[in-house]
């Protein structure tokens, strides 16, 4: 027998008979959590991940590129990896150039670059899938377009979030978006920039991720 | 002033050193008041997480419903898990023991050619002493959190399962990285001491050739491992490196991935008083054609070593609903004051004493479930309902009662001992009978200046204890 069948032997002949009722976790989220309107949720996300050491700022749908490159020459940042298949990234990479800032596109397999993403890219632009309003987290769902690593090795990370995307909790934003029936390779919840207390409980930000977390909110009445 | 280094160099601590190690960290100032003030830092940050006594009783009662649920479907979960894991392209891999563990792991590596190995915060790869056997076999395992890289670097092991150097000093830290790491000046400054180990780091996840991290949640629904952080360190692990290596306890699964938003909820804000950890990392397969990151290879290994036979029985199999967010230990009037080392398991406090007895059998734990006060605030404060007193007082029974046929622990009637039965009984008897009583509390008051002047530990600090000239039921005859 192997180690496999004889973990599942000892387990299934011990087993109780019945698991008993499903725990109700819809029944939990409907009277301990109310709904919000648009307003009351971008407002505390924003509360939320602000108290996490990000920086959030309002913008309309069609001049976020502006408030992006503000940001960028404020943290006197000159080049930030975006990624080209996507609208936003292909925006920034044909507006932000003439600007003096230079936009590489993550367009090629790691392995061929991976020591000059680790050090020598100083901020990387992506998108959101959403955002919660609970606890000031975006939900980023990478892709082919737009990879993993972009939200993790630069020490500055910026993201467009639109605020129409802020779901009330994580429970809400799966069960809304039926996240059971088919989740990416890698799907990440993110609220803040990395941080650590690991030493004297002093509470330190850029441990291992970015040391800095933008968030361009696109609000209707901005 | 440099605080003086913990005295205990850290590998498999025989358990009969128990009450030496602790009588040790007592005695030491230093260490007293790094737990002390690590402690209260912890259990009022999550005190301020939890404002509404009613929410949080229905959502500890929720937590304990879920946790229960899986626990009883756990055999068909886990084949659940699997299908879903291989079909997405995880490759699965079952342990019964620590050595099992181990050889699965290296063998990979070895597959690989592997040189370096970098490591997300896990306990189970603690638990099988991954670092010892990778290193034996010729691969460098490098700690990334930056507690346990902290603790890796001073050849010590963690004092807690969530705040790994939380025994240690800013000033201790800084001539740690000072002596250590090439290079570099000394400094206490937080900031700059979190930017050396950054800096070293980065270029290990640059380098490793396998990223190894721990699961707090495998969802068999959909096949999805799920990683709870706030450095970054453990997408590092799993993204970075061409192979990923899990490795998990075979009860973390839970059924639908709907149950996962409320025990998430319960761990961070319970463990480090967060309404949510920075990072919250879901990985559902390997990098498909035309991702251009992420590691090539996922795999999972299933780990038991132990937690079967805590399965087999109704009461113990409640100790597997654990979450592993050490509110328990935060909380122990024990823990707070001999730290984790003096245990000298890999779990230590409440959660310690009653998981490591399974892993280890009674005959390294037996005396484990007696250093405690019984106070309830462990089982007050876990978030998943699990009754760690009564498992507690289970365990002094398994331990000291003699050894018997279909024993349901292994090593049970290890800490039996005749003497201290017969005192036991001799002391029942008494107290089970009104004119066996009477007479014996005669005899004590009589006799009392046969009392020994010296009472073991109670006199070294204390006066000794005398029966009193008088007994109760004489004072109350004598009253008008």
């Amino acid at each position: 027998m192997s180690a496999r069948d004889r973990i599942l032997a000892k387990l299934k002949a011990n087993a109780p008979a019945t698991a008993g009722e499903l725990p109700d976790v819809a029944g939990w989220y409907a009277t301990h959590r109310s709904e919000e309107n648009s307003t009351d949720k971008a407002r505390r996300f924003r509360h939320f991940i602000e108290l996490a050491h990000a920086e959030v700022y309002s913008v309309s749908r069609g001049g976020w590129l502006q408030k992006l490159y503000e940001v960028l020459s404020a943290k006197q940042i000159d080049k930030l990896l975006v990624a080209p298949g996507t609208q936003h990234g292909a925006r920034a990479q044909a507006e932000l150039p003439p600007l003096g800032i230079a936009c590489p596109g993550y367009d090629t397999s790691i392995e061929g670059w991976k020591a000059a993403m680790f050090n020598d890219m100083p901020a990387s632009f992506t998108a959101a899938r959403g955002a919660i309003a609970e606890t000031g987290t975006l939900i980023l769902w990478p892709t082919a377009d737009e990879p993993r690593l972009m939200s993790l090795v630069p020490p500055v990370h910026i993201v467009l979030l639109d605020a129409a995307g802020i779901h009330n909790t994580f429970y809400e934003a799966m069960q809304t978006e039926s996240w059971k029936d088919g989740l990416p390779t890698n799907s990440l919840l993110i609220s803040g920039p990395s941080k650590t207390a690991d030493i004297q409980q002093t509470l330190a930000y850029g441990a291992h991720g970015p040391k800095e977390l933008v968030v361009l909110m696109i609000e209707e009445n901005v | 002033m440099n605080a003086p280094q913990t005295p205990h160099a850290l590998h498999f601590m025989p358990s009969e050193g128990f009450r030496a190690r602790a009588k040790d960290v007592v005695e030491n100032p230093f260490l007293r008041q790094s737990f002390r003030g690590a402690m209260d830092f912890l259990m009022s940050k999550r005190a301020a997480q939890f404002p509404d006594p009613e929410e949080l009783e229905s959502l500890r009662r929720l937590g304990e419903r879920i946790r229960q649920y899986n626990l009883a479907k756990l055999p068909d979960l886990l084949i659940q898990l699997e299908t879903n894991l291989t079909r997405n392209g995880i490759k699965v891999h079952w342990a019964e023991t620590p050595e099992e563990a181990n050889a699965i792991i290296l063998g990979i590596c070895q597959k690989h050619s592997a040189k370096l190995m970098v490591k997300g915060k896990s306990m189970v790869s603690e638990e099988i002493e991954l670092n010892h056997a990778a290193e034996a076999a010729g691969i460098g395992a490098l700690e990334s959190d930056m507690g346990e890289y902290i603790v890796q670097l001073a050849h010590e092991k963690p004092s807690h399962i969530i705040m790994p150097a939380i025994h240690k000093t800013k000033e201790q830290i800084a001539t740690l990285f000072h002596e250590n790491v090439p290079g570099v000046e000394y400094t206490d400054n937080v900031d700059a001491l979190i930017q050396i180990g950054r800096n070293v780091l980065r270029q290990k996840f640059l380098e490793a050739d396998i990223g190894l991290s721990g699961v707090n949640f495998a969802v068999a629904e959909t096949g999805t491992l799920c990683l709870v952080e706030n450095e970054g360190n453990g997408r590092m692990c799993t993204t970075a490196p061409p192979v990923h290596i899990a490795i998990t306890g075979i009860e973390k699964i839970v059924e639908k991935l709907e149950h996962v938003p409320p025990l998430l909820s319960l761990l961070t804000r319970s463990a480090t008083g967060q309404n949510i950890s920075t990072y919250f990392n879901m990985i559902s397969s390997p990098r498909k054609p035309g991702e251009k990151d992420g590691p090539g290879e996922v795999h999972l290994v299933l780990l038991d070593n132990g937690r079967s036979q805590a399965y087999a029985d109704e009461q113990l199999r409640k100790t597997l609903q654990c979450i592993r967010c050490g509110a328990c230990m935060n909380h122990c009037p024990v823990y707070t004051r001999i730290g984790g080392h003096a245990y000298g398991t890999t779990y230590p406090g409440p959660i310690g004493k009653i998981i490591s007895p399974h892993m280890l059998g009674l005959e390294a734990t037996a005396t484990m479930a007696t250093a405690s006060s019984l106070c309830g605030a462990c089982g007050e404060v876990c978030p998943v309902k699990i009754p760690i007193p009564e498992l507690l007082i289970r365990l002094r029974e398994e331990s000291f009662t003699p050894p018997h046929a279909n024993p349901s622990m292994r090593g049970q009637g290890a800490g039996h001992n005749s003497l201290t039965s017969a005192i036991w009984r001799t002391w029942g008897a008494i107290y089970g009978s009104p004119a066996l009583y009477r007479t014996a509390s005669w005899l004590a008051s009589r006799f009392r200046w046969l009392t020994p002047r010296k009472q073991a530990g109670w006199t070294s600090v204390r006066t000794p204890l005398q029966p009193a000239p008088k007994r109760l039921r004489d004072l109350i005859k004598e009253r008008p």
